[in-house]
């Protein structure tokens, strides 16, 4: 089963929430999808850990064998690739390596290479695996990163949290895809439920079940729990706007692990997803 | 000598689009003849990448010369590639940017800035 944890903006608390589940879970799976900045194993601190790389395809032009037809050109949706100087130029960081204009070529003039964009590390925490994708610096895109990290990942039967990329962009829907659920991380700011908003479309859009934890709640108004109700959306768990937490997490401890408030906090979380998660299995049967 | 120049209306008395890449027109410019013709620029609806089909059309029209206030890096290696001249518009109509440019008035365009990629910026 694997749970998506995610919300509109960063510094909301989707690590907070995607770590302390994994812990909680006992023999479970984190897998950090933010390849631009992974900070989940500055919790772990994962050992044994194993190096993939991961690269994309890129095109590579044979100009002996080009009839500079320029078919490629025009196919391409991305313009990754430009006609000058009587030759076919490629660029790199514009391609999507989709293939098409190797397909497309009638004189077969195109193949690919490979291009390294970043990699993939497994390691272990206790009985926690713990995946985390890294993008190269200068990478345009991190989607081929989250790729590998879910492929990799695909024969597993462990509870399986997923902590996504800040936003609703292309990197999020890549990690929310496969999906069983998904959990919105959101703070009480109005700009805060302008991103709660962007995420819930989102998963909508997906069809994908999920519910809301507010993190950071202080008393008074609560600009996304205002949303929540406005929009009938379950809210399946409040955290605290808690000095001893933030001094807790920002020393790189798990507060399940060195704390019995936030240990309860998180187990009846936990509870909660996983009931969600079998009432939606039931009622999709 | 032939000028390109990104336009957002088809009047050479208008000023200079701001934008390169996703410029609704281009006004190409002949010297000898003293006549502009304007084209639709393809490249404004791209999803990405615009400046480089912007740069494509500015090459394939044959101009020397691309009067504009700001270009991408990208399109860039595709005008350099082609041996086009880059001069830094002023903030005056087209046909008097023209004008400042027969008359060694343009700078040469010396910065090229990395993509905007949706995010805005001057």
């Amino acid at each position: 089963m694997r749970i998506a944890v995610l919300s509109g903006k960063g510094g909301t608390g989707k690590t907070l929430v995607s770590v302390n589940l994994a812990t909680i879970a006992n023999s479970s799976t984190y897998i950090d999808c933010d390849v631009e900045e992974p900070n989940g194993h500055l919790f772990f601190k994962p050992k044994e850990i194993e190096k993939k790389n991961v690269s994309v395809k890129i095109p590579v032009i044979d100009d002996d064998k080009c009839i500079k037809c320029r078919k490629c050109i025009d196919f391409c949706k991305f313009n990754a690739l430009a006609f000058v100087n009587n030759k076919v130029k490629v660029f790199e960081d514009i391609c999507h390596s989709c293939g098409g204009c190797q397909l497309i070529c009638p004189t077969k003039a195109i193949t690919e290479k490979d291009k390294i964009v970043g990699e993939v590390q497994i390691g272990k925490f206790k009985d926690i695996d713990v995946y985390t994708g890294l993008l190269d610096t200068g990478k345009a895109s991190g989607s081929p990163i989250i790729k590998k990290l879910l492929e990799e990942n695909i024969n597993n039967d462990k509870l399986t949290f997923i902590d996504c990329p800040p936003g609703s962009a292309c990197i999020v829907m890549e990690s929310i895809k496969d999906a069983d659920y998904c959990v919105l991380v959101a703070e009480p700011s109005i700009f805060g439920a302008h991103n709660l908003k962007m995420v819930y479309e989102l998963v909508t859009l997906f069809e994908k079940p999920f519910g809301v934890v507010l993190n950071k709640v202080v008393e008074g108004e609560n600009p996304s729990e205002v949303f929540c109700i406005e929009n009938n959306i379950k809210i399946i768990g409040k955290i605290p706007f808690d000095k001893k937490l933030g001094t807790i997490n920002s020393n790189a401890l798990i507060v399940v692990d060195e704390d019995e408030q936030y240990s309860q906090i998180f187990s009846t979380l936990l509870e909660t997803i996983l009931k969600e998660v079998e009432h939606e299995t039931i009622i999709n049967s | 000598m032939r000028i390109a120049i990104p336009a957002n209306e088809k009047n050479m008395e208008d000023l200079v689009c701001p934008s390169f890449g996703r410029a609704p027109y281009f006004l190409i410019y002949d010297t000898q003849s003293s006549e502009g013709v304007f084209l639709e620029n393809t490249a404004a609806s791209s999803q990405g990448g615009a400046g480089i089909k912007a740069a494509q059309i500015v090459v394939d029209n044959k101009a020397d010369v691309l009067i504009t206030p700001r270009c991408g890096t990208q399109a860039a290696e595709v005008i350099n590639a082609a041996g086009i001249k880059v001069y830094k518009s002023q903030n005056i109509s087209m046909i008097d940017n023209i004008k400042a440019f027969e008359k060694n008035e343009l700078a040469a365009l010396e910065n090229f800035h990395a993509g905007f990629h949706g995010h805005g910026g001057n």
